[in-house]
């Protein structure tokens, strides 16, 4: 639009969020038309009421999950907070053996935040929430003043339903002696790319923030009978396996050797006394099903794109409810779940 | 000798009984994390030494680092795990959350920026270590100085690790030289120690294959008693001379004095202090030497390899990693975290 319009001034979004943006007159509605709406267009927001009124599929169960997402940097080699606010509810819900349906989307602005940045943050949100295979159908936006004044950032908060068939039923409570233990892909990798951000680190780690809608239901049209299965996030594998022993009752054993890691995550961690069993992930997943459809699972997994380095890497057994791990060099060793920070060693 | 060889030997190893310390942060975790320790013979002890800055820090200065952040002009920047280290009263875990600002920073380079955007603040650095942080600590002035930055200072406690070793060699039959120390020192100090204490000393890398040969390599020549010896197997990152240009930064901006150490008290010349010169930058390090321990809490002991952590009344029973009592036990270098770590129902 030309400036020279009168009308076109209006439109004109100014280059940083200020406080009128999230003050509900209309700077708001300029901000929500201008760069929320036409990016997240479908027809449960576009009348954009109170509320967004769905459709309830016929004798399903509801899953219904939210979380969110602090992240700095916002923009990463890999992604950014956006792509990263749908990723994790998708998959939340994706866990649970849900398929996601509609999300929501929270933004809460920090005044000064700069507009282009925002508007990439929506699109990049709207694209992965197009790959996921959800809606964002109702939002909400707020403008508060920055934690860091030189660094105006924003938070987003996402939360997400999905529904479950009736007769599925995906729990560690399921996990028995004779399972294995499948991981999806290389662990480590989101986590080692924000680290390597923070520290200003120049490699080659990209964060591996991703939906993993087609994979898991690859898995289910398969018909696996998966008995639990859980995204690897914040405390790591590690933390994770350590939960699903406690609460199977059963030994998890796990296969150093056969466990994915990226040579670029391995050699940063071997730098930083990091461990990559204890580091978060944003597209990964570990799912425990029976030994006989271990084969099938890894070869889905792995069709997928964001599973070609799927491998089996353990296996569950009567014994005591905790977690070891043949190591590389052929060590046995207790697997404790995450303690602390995981901070980097100093000596 | 390949792998399997070595591995096969220290499982069936059946000589004299051997007491193994190593006194690296590193390669204490290294041990852990490859299971070093289910693949030796019951024979063969290791064991861990004063490896662990922060589990060597006395608590007056977290006393002190404490008392610096409780004033609203500082800010205290630390890295590690030095946060929830208890002081005599309280650790900057609970001074951050009455208020006082506290920040981890990933590199030292940060707080250069930090302090220069912020004139109005002093940045106070907790620089704790051995002497391979000591360099990078050098190198932050040497950047303060060029950049005329004039609001950062450091609480310093640097020791240097041969006094130490002195110190608690009785009755240690070998020793794994500290591997990232011996980057920057070189070996020479070793190789005198290890005829000066008639042990032998083996400098080791971090890789688990690269620990199960020099733990080998350590056993060959421990098990024949009093005797000495001396091998580098990491001749790739450690050199005879160490590391010269490390070594100077250091020397330019530190000098030696007496250190506190926790369990070993005060050992001459195991220190180093900004120079005078550079006095300025000191935040108040020297004279900090009072120690009190937490009650029960027998880090003394386990510092000095006397004592196994398990051997301690409280640990895996009130001492744990999420709720540690002792340095030793917060610390991802300390003795009790990582034995924690593999102890099964503790
Ligand atoms: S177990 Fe805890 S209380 Fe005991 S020595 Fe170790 S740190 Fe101190």
């Amino acid at each position: 639009m030309r400036r020279d319009c009168p009308l076109a001034v209006l439109n004109i979004m100014a280059d940083k969020i200020n406080k009128t943006h999230g003050a509900g007159g209309s700077a708001t509605s300029e901000l929500i038309d201008s760069i929320f709406r036409e990016a997240f267009s479908n027809e449960y927001l576009e009348p954009l009421s109170d509320s967004a009124v769905l459709p309830l599929p016929a004798g399903k169960k509801l899953a219904f999950t939210t979380d969110s997402y602090v992240v700095r940097p916002i923009f990463f080699p890999g992604g950014d907070i956006g792509r990263l606010a749908v990723c994790g509810t998708v998959n939340d819900l994706l866990m649970s053996g849900a398929d996601p349906a509609y999300i929501t989307a929270g933004y809460i602005l920090e005044e000064g935040f700069d507009t282009d940045d925002l508007k990439k943050v929506v699109a990049s949100m709207a694209d992965t929430a197009k790959e996921a295979g959800v809606q964002i159908v109702t939002g909400d936006t707020k403008v508060i003043e920055p934690a860091d004044i030189k660094e105006p950032g924003l938070l987003i908060n996402t939360a997400g339903v999905g529904f479950i068939d009736e007769d599925i039923d995906i729990s560690p409570a399921r996990i028995k002696p004779g399972d294995a233990v499948i991981v999806s892909g290389n662990l480590g990798d989101h986590h080692a790319a924000i680290l390597g951000c923070r520290m200003s680190v120049k490699n080659n780690i990209v964060s591996d923030a991703a939906p993993l809608t087609q994979m898991i239901s690859g898995l289910k049209d398969a018909g696996l009978d998966i008995h639990a299965m859980r995204d690897v996030t914040r405390g790591g594998l590690a933390t994770i396996l350590n939960e699903f022993a406690s609460s199977a009752g059963a030994h998890i054993r796990i296969e150093e050797s056969s466990l994915p890691v990226s040579e670029e995550v391995k050699g940063f961690c071997g730098i930083l006394g990091l461990d990559p069993l204890y580091m978060g992930n944003e597209g990964k997943c570990v799912i425990i099903l029976p030994d006989e459809e271990k084969e099938k699972a890894v070869e889905i997994m792995r069709k997928s794109p964001y599973g070609q380095n799927a491998s089996v890497t353990g296996s569950v057994s009567c014994g005591t409810p905790d977690v070891t791990m043949r190591t590389a060099i052929g060590g046995e060793k207790i697997v404790s779940p995450l303690y602390g920070e995981g901070l980097p060693r100093i000596c | 000798m390949n792998l399997s060889e070595a591995a096969n030997f220290l499982k069936n190893y059946n000589g004299r009984e051997l007491r193994l310390m190593e006194v690296c942060g590193t390669h204490t975790a290294g041990i852990v994390q490859n299971g070093i320790p289910s693949m030796l013979s019951d024979r063969i002890h290791l064991i861990t030494g004063p490896g662990c800055p922060v589990c060597v820090t006395v608590t007056d200065y977290i006393d002190r680092l404490i008392n610096l952040a409780k004033d609203p002009a500082n800010i205290i920047v630390t890295f590690g795990d030095l946060m929830r280290v208890p002081g005599s009263a309280g650790s900057l875990t609970q001074a951050k959350a009455s208020g006082a600002d506290i920040r981890y920073v990933y590199s030292p380079a940060e707080i250069l920026k930090l302090a220069k955007e912020d004139p109005g603040h002093t940045y106070i650095f907790a620089a704790v270590g051995f002497e391979t942080t000591a360099p990078v600590y050098a190198a932050l002035l040497s950047g303060a100085l060029e950049e005329k930055i004039e609001n950062i200072k450091l609480l310093t406690s640097l020791k240097t690790m041969p006094q130490a070793i002195r110190r608690v060699s009785d009755g240690i039959d070998g020793f794994l030289a500290p591997g990232h120390v011996a980057v920057i020192t070189g070996t020479e100090e070793y190789r005198q120690l290890a005829s000066e204490l008639e042990v032998p000393f083996v400098v080791s890398g971090f890789k688990g294959e690269e620990l199960i040969a020099s733990i080998y390599a350590l056993t060959r020549l421990a098990e024949r008693e009093g005797k000495a010896g001396f091998i580098n197997l990491y001749p790739q990152a450690v050199k005879e001379k160490g590391n010269e240009a490390a070594k100077a930064a250091t020397e330019s901006f530190f000098e030696k004095g007496d250190a506190a150490w926790r369990g070993m008290g005060i050992i001459p010349d195991s220190g180093l202090y900004i120079r005078s010169e550079y006095k300025k930058y000191d935040a108040g390090s020297h004279d900090l030497a009072g120690d009190s321990e937490p009650e029960g809490c027998r880090c003394r002991e386990v510092i000095t390899g006397k004592l196994p952590s398990c051997d301690c009344p409280l640990f895996g029973t009130v001492c744990t990693p999420e709720h540690p009592v002792g340095a030793c036990m917060v610390s991802q270098e300390g003795a009790c975290f990582n034995s924690a770590k593999t102890t099964k129902n503790y």
